[in-house]
């Protein structure tokens, strides 16, 4: 199991990438998926790799994203 | 699980929140900003930078001026004011004056902060004002549409200069040196670690504090220049910034292409406004001398 | 509530307008003052930076009067009471914060000791030229209200009123000296500070979860906070619903405009102050204020002299203006006389009121100096006529 997760609000989002391009351990890509506005949120592609280090919620201008990591 | 649709994939604890949360307007979301905007980020910083210095929230205000930036102070979840276009320095001196204990952040845009505000910013650092003042620079007027700022870099096209700009710009970091701010750094949105360590610095701190955070525009001012969007702005800010603690603030000037240097520049101890009143009334007057209680009272 | 003994320099007093006005500002509690030098205004704020640091509060010089105008209301939210002081031209530059705080509802007083103008005019003799920017000088609609002292004493006493009624209501309220009046030295009376009364400031007594900053209560006028006391509120300057949020919405806007206006109705129905006299009879009023009420005093006097019943009517208050006495009057004189030192201002506002059942005579002076009280009496002879 991933050390931590990433909790997306999708209909927050307005797909400029920051999220993707800087989690330092890969675990996002952009959905081809469109939100109600007409982005592309971010997805989990490799979610097993989260560190929960959150710094996709600190880059996230939009509030729509943020990290975090489970309780063990 | 299913890339098409929007369902997350991974186990999230049912208690999660986003760490912001407790510091925004929840129910003012979503906000203003442009997608690739900066601006959220840097509040991003500042929400942490809030939380890591333990700050007492009920004795935090943010004030701003007007423009993109000038919106924080409506999203931030403190006592938060929005005034007038270039006088969110002044707002925040009558402020601080009147309530000392209370911690006051000017929170505004290059524009706001330089042009219209420029005066107020060299006076409020030359008394070095117990502000902390977090100008987000976009290098352009993005609220009224990209024309000219004062941080414009020469040939940009902006609204105001279809055919590029020929000013040349003010070095902030240098003009805040000059005037006498006690603490001067420069991170770009790129930096969130840094940038939100430097807030959290001058949250602990007496005197005027002034930190320029390089923001991108995608919207105004990158699409007129043809820099792609804002994430292309954060890959640039990657690849050209170079971190230079304590580098003398003149050589730190920005371009449109050039080296960004980003660091803490200066951090000197000097007596703010309020002891340096303190210290000339008491010399002057002595025992006469009445510490400022200005607060009025309602009835009983 | 009466006011703090510390502020009130109680006793009997041989002082100027701009003096008076100081002391006044002191004894309503003003314990922040930001300012700017022009004359003929300064006297007012170096005597409080004289005076203040033994009471205890702030004087603070600041780079201009768009600065000195935003400090104090800064300082108003931090929980002072507070206000700063110009002439002309720096009341022009101030007219951006009057906005600000006929919107954000900052209760702050704002002293002009007016000179010739337009642009630097005359910085050191007296006009009357600011009434109507002191009304309408910010953009937008709003209400004020603006008050104009004839004496030193009045000075001192309507500074208190100002305060009074800025925190009543919550309006920037203007004091309108001229500079005879600011320069003018007599008797002032400062009274115990226990026969002053000080209007408190609306704070609310809702708990942070149950409070809207700007909820009108009955009278239309919200409660206020201040900052530090963890109700963690918002003000803006933009169009604003009752939670002080942002809201670009007509009827946001609509309601909240007729509000800032509608709030001050009160004052305008019936408590609007003027000082009148030999209206009883009066078949011509001379409508007059600040220094030209005195020398319109001569040409009354010299009129019943003559025969004429002429009557006096001094605004005290110019705005809200007292349409309804006027209105009343109107009905049953033959003409309004009006004489001040600008080319028509309140005259107009005369004429406005008096809805033509009775004429209107501008007795117009550009400023430089005082009308001659004949021009006066003459306007008034003619009216009779």
């Amino acid at each position: 199991m991933a050390k931590g997760f990433v909790a997306i609000m999708a209909e927050r989002c307005k797909g400029c990438g920051f999220c993707v391009e800087f989690c330092p351990t890969r675990v996002l890509t952009l959905s081809s998926a469109f939100n109600s506005k007409g982005y592309h949120p971010p997805y989990p592609v490799a979610a097993e790799k989260c560190s929960g280090c959150d710094l996709c919620g600190m880059y996230c201008p939009d509030f729509a994203i943020f990290g975090g990591r489970h309780a063990r | 699980m299913n890339e098409t649709t929007l369902e997350i994939p991974c186990e999230i604890p049912e208690d999660a929140r986003n760490p912001v949360e407790p510091f925004l307007r929840m129910d003012r979301m979503p906000h203003i900003w442009c997608a690739g905007c900066g601006i959220g980020t840097t509040v991003n910083c500042f929400t942490r930078a809030l939380l890591d210095s333990k700050a007492n929230l009920d004795k935090v205000a943010v004030v701003s001026g007007i423009g993109c930036t000038g919106r924080v102070a409506g999203y931030a979840r403190l006592d938060s004011f929005h005034t007038t276009h270039g006088r969110a320095i002044p707002f925040a001196t009558g402020l601080k004056l009147a309530n000392p204990e209370l911690q006051v952040v000017v929170y505004s845009g290059d524009g706001d902060l330089f042009a219209i505000g420029g005066n107020h910013f060299i006076h409020a650092a030359r008394r070095n004002m117990d502000l902390k003042v977090i100008c987000v620079n976009n290098m352009i007027y993005a609220m009224t549409g990209g024309q000219t700022a004062p941080t414009t870099p020469g040939t940009a096209i902006t609204a105001t200069a279809p055919y590029g700009v020929s000013e040349p710009t003010f070095n902030l970091a240098s003009l805040a040196e000059a005037a006498g701010a006690s603490y001067v750094a420069r991170w770009t949105t790129y930096h969130v670690k840094q940038l939100a360590r430097s807030m959290e610095e001058v949250l602990k701190r007496k005197g005027f504090c002034f930190i320029e955070v390089l923001s991108p525009c995608p919207t105004l001012y990158q699409r007129r220049n043809k820099m792609g969007d804002g994430l292309d702005a954060m890959k640039d800010y990657k690849a050209k910034s170079k971190v230079r603690n304590g580098a003398p603030t003149g050589e730190c000037a920005l371009s449109m292409t050039g080296e960004i240097v980003v660091g803490k520049f200066v951090d000197r101890e000097r007596p703010d406004y309020l002891e340096l009143l303190r210290a000339q009334m008491t010399e002057t007057l002595g025992d006469r001398y009445a510490e400022p209680e200005v607060s009025c009272c309602s009835e009983g | 509530m009466h006011a703090d003994p510390k502020g009130v320099l109680t006793g009997v007093h041989f002082i100027d307008g701009d003096h008076a006005c100081c002391e006044g500002t002191l004894a309503a509690g003003a314990r922040f003052a930001a300012g700017y030098p022009i004359t003929p205004s300064t006297e007012v704020v170096e005597r409080f930076a004289s005076r203040i640091p033994t009471i205890g509060g702030i004087f603070i010089q600041m780079e201009d009067e768009l600065a000195a105008s935003i400090a104090i209301q800064g300082a108003v939210w931090g929980g002072a009471k507070a206000f700063t002081v110009t002439s002309g031209p720096g009341f022009s530059l101030m007219m951006e914060h009057i906005g600000y705080a006929a919107i954000t509802e900052t209760p702050c007083v704002f002293i002009d000791v007016q000179r010739g103008g337009p642009s630097t005019g005359l910085p050191t003799l007296p006009a009357q030229a600011d009434m109507m920017q002191a009304r309408w000088g910010s953009h937008g609609d709003y209400g004020i209200v603006a008050l104009c002292p004839n004496s030193p004493q009045e000075c001192f006493d309507l500074a208190v009123t100002a305060f009074n009624l800025s925190e009543e209501f919550r309006v920037p309220v203007m004091m309108m000296l001229d500079e005879c009046v600011g320069h003018m030295t007599e008797k002032v009376v400062i009274p115990e500070a226990e026969s002053i009364a000080v209007t408190p400031r609306r704070y609310t007594k809702r708990p942070p979860a149950e409070y809207r900053p700007f909820e009108p209560m009955v009278d239309l006028v919200p409660e206020m906070v201040k900052a530090g006391d963890g109700y963690r509120f918002h003000v803006t300057g933009l169009t604003h619903d009752e939670r002080g949020y942002p809201s670009m919405h007509g009827d946001t806007q609509d309601r909240m405009v007729r509000r800032l206006q509608d709030k001050l109705k009160p004052l305008a129905n019936g408590r609007a102050l003027c000082e009148t006299e030999d209206l009883d009879d009066a078949e011509v009023v001379v409508v007059s204020y600040e220094i030209t009420s005195r020398v319109a005093q001569r040409a009354l006097q010299a009129a019943r002299r003559q025969g004429i019943r002429a009557g006096k009517f001094r605004l005290v208050s110019a705005w809200p203006f007292p349409s309804a006495r006027i209105r009343e009057l109107a009905g049953r004189v033959k003409a309004f006389v009006v004489p001040e030192l600008n080319l028509g201002q309140m005259a107009l506002e005369v004429e406005r009121a008096a809805q033509g059942k009775a004429r209107t005579i501008s007795v117009s002076h550009a400023g430089g100096t005082v009308h001659d009280p004949d021009t006066i009496l003459e306007a008034i002879l003619e009216a009779a006529r």
